[in-house]
């Protein structure tokens, strides 16, 4: 079985930017891995995990993801990717006219052969692993910012994906809120195998990964 | 599938914000009313200037080529009615007199335009609804029958027929006795009507040559084909006439006000007015609606959904808003009609056809605004979410 993210020789030069923001950069993440990219804001992380994430064409270089190599990918091979990966964000992005339910549900919609009923139980189920079983007919207006966070993670998993990506989602939340939101993700992954690239420069966080990948000057060092 | 549960997203996105979904509604709905209004006054027109060629039971008709509109006839040679007798298959043929003339209100003492309309009412050519029980009366000298559906402003004449019966009235500085009424209907070319013997027209109207009618109904033996005495008769009959049939001579009084008028075209004008009003403001409402949840829909995006699922879920919106707004509009305009119809005595109603049409604009409309607010997903980056 090939590893999950495989990158080779990535570079990537913003249109307006003069100088590339990554440069080179190689990095594999095995089967079920939890890896952490930190570094300086303008390091190249987030640049990064836009490409794996397939939000993004790639410039140069070779990256495979889930099997599907993103070099030179059509706009519907990149949203076909999307569906198998589970994205959190900063900010949870939860549409706010849909209730909990609702919005984990939406990550499921995208199969065509699954039921309305199948989909909604499934989602209820995701919203009592990250512990909001009474929370399930909520707006997100109604939710704290944790538990809105962590409506993003039953989101991100809903679909089973073979890989999570996750961009500093403890920056909106406190302490606390924070670092129970990033182990429920990270306890989940490992139960499922899934491997998780997270960017982050939440010190408090560091513990949890198998492996810190350092960024600088759009390199891995 | 897809499609469906695009709707039901676009639909939750509605129902979140009441009053943004009321003030689109009520947009559309004005849009539709005003669209209702528009063409329902256009046919109304069109529909009423016909009136009284409907109303005339000839196969065939003669009229002056040079005649625009029946309200102002170019005049007819008498004899060509006796002319056209000469063929086998014509059984009859009845000449009509055309002429405009003040009625003075015997209550308020104003005058008024009426259409006087003269001819042998026993020929059996012309049978406005109430006619056959005047025949009789209607022969002896200076009578006249009154069109109940006239504008009120002649006064209370068949209301006070039924009461008192027959009495005098001033027509083009005459005494008339109005011994009855008949059921004819006003036009935009005449606020009322008078029906008459071909003698008492004379009396009213002085000045007209008795050789000089203004048209001609011809009546055909049964069974015979009007297409073929149609052709004959043009054959013989010298360039002063014009050989129609019923159906042509509603035509062309109808093209008269179609083409000859601008009527048609501030209708139609005034219709696209409200269409344009409405799609600006489902547009603006759209494009609000996409700008507030642009994150959420690059969101959408980032989880897979593609710019087709979005693109179905702004058309879903706005077709929502076409039959939303809709309902409502038909009822209002259907509601709007009768009154309308009251106070005007126009034949305004709400038709299927019209419905079926307004609806397609309306949902053309909602349609369009869909298309241009679908611009603004362009802007929904998935790449600019991290």
């Amino acid at each position: 079985m090939p590893p999950p993210i495989t990158l080779s020789g990535v570079s990537y030069t913003y249109e307006k930017g003069d100088r590339p923001v990554l440069r080179e950069v190689d990095l594999t993440i095995a089967e079920g891995e939890i890896v952490l990219l930190t570094g300086p804001s303008g390091s190249g992380k987030t640049t990064l995990l836009t490409l794996v994430g397939a939000l993004r064409a790639m410039q140069s270089g070779a990256c495979t993801v889930l099997g599907q190599q993103l070099m030179g990918a059509t706009e519907s091979q990149r949203v076909a990717l999307r569906r198998r990966i589970g994205f959190i964000f900063q900010q949870h992005n939860l549409l706010g006219f849909l209730t909990a339910r609702q919005n984990v549900a939406m990550a499921l919609e995208l199969d065509p052969a699954s039921s309305e009923a199948t989909r909604l139980a499934r989602a209820g189920e995701m919203l009592e692993a990250v512990g909001l079983a009474d929370k399930t007919e909520s707006l997100p207006g109604q939710l704290s910012g944790g538990q809105r966070q962590r409506v993003a993670v039953a989101r991100a998993l809903a679909a089973r994906p073979g890989l999570v990506l996750a961009d500093e989602p403890t920056a909106a939340l406190d302490r606390q809120s924070g670092q129970d939101v990033v182990r429920l993700l990270t306890d989940l992954a490992r139960q499922r195998g899934v491997p998780i690239l997270l960017v982050t420069h939440d010190p408090r966080i560091l513990d949890i990964a198998d492996r810190i990948v350092a960024m600088e000057d759009g390199k891995v060092i | 599938m897809i499609a469906a549960l695009a709707a039901r997203l676009a639909w939750r996105q509605l129902l979140s914000n009441r009053a943004r979904l009321v003030s689109a509604i009520a947009g559309v709905t004005f849009a539709c009313v005003l669209v209702f209004m528009q063409l329902g006054f256009r046919a109304a027109l069109f529909e009423s200037a016909s009136n009284l060629p409907r109303a005339l039971q000839g196969e065939l008709f003669l009229i002056n080529p040079l005649t625009l509109v029946m309200f102002r006839p170019e005049p007819v040679a008498r004899v060509r009615a006796s002319q056209v007798l000469a063929d086998p298959d014509v059984a009859l043929s009845v000449p009509i007199y055309l002429a405009q003339t003040k009625f003075r209100n015997p209550d308020t003492g104003r005058q008024r335009t009426i259409q006087l309309i003269g001819f042998d009412p026993e020929a059996g050519a012309v049978s406005f609804q109430g006619l056959d029980s005047l025949t009789h009366a209607l022969k002896r000298i200076d009578t006249i029958a009154f069109d109940r559906r006239s504008r009120p402003e002649f006064g209370p004449i068949a209301a006070r027929l039924e009461q008192s019966g027959p009495f005098e009235v001033e027509v083009g500085g005459r005494a008339m006795l109005i011994v009855g009424a008949v059921s004819l209907g006003t036009s935009f070319g005449a606020d009322g009507n008078a029906v008459m013997t071909e003698t008492n027209f004379r009396r009213i109207v002085k000045e007209r040559q008795p050789s000089k009618t203004d048209l001609v109904a011809i009546r055909l033996k049964p069974g015979v084909d009007a297409q073929a005495v149609k052709q004959r008769l043009s054959a013989i009959l010298p360039p002063d006439v014009t050989v129609l049939t019923g159906a042509e001579l509603i035509a062309w009084e109808r093209s008269y006000w179609e083409n000859g008028t601008p009527i048609g075209f501030i209708f139609g004008f005034g219709s696209l007015m409200g269409l344009i009003v409405g799609m600006v403001i489902v547009y603006q409402i759209l494009f609000s609606d996409i700008a507030t949840h642009l994150k959420e829909y690059a969101t959408l995006k980032a989880i897979g959904y593609s710019n087709h699922y979005l693109r179905l879920v702004v058309m879903a919106a706005a077709l929502l808003l076409a039959l939303f707004g809709f309902i409502p509009g038909f009822l209002g305009s259907t509601a709007l009609y009768s009154v309308v119809a009251k106070a005007t005595l126009l034949p305004l109603g709400m038709e299927a056809a019209r419905a079926l049409s307004v609806f397609g604009m309306i949902f053309a409309m909602c349609a369009i605004a869909g298309l241009l607010a679908m611009r603004k997903l362009g802007e929904a980056n998935p790449a600019d979410m991290f």
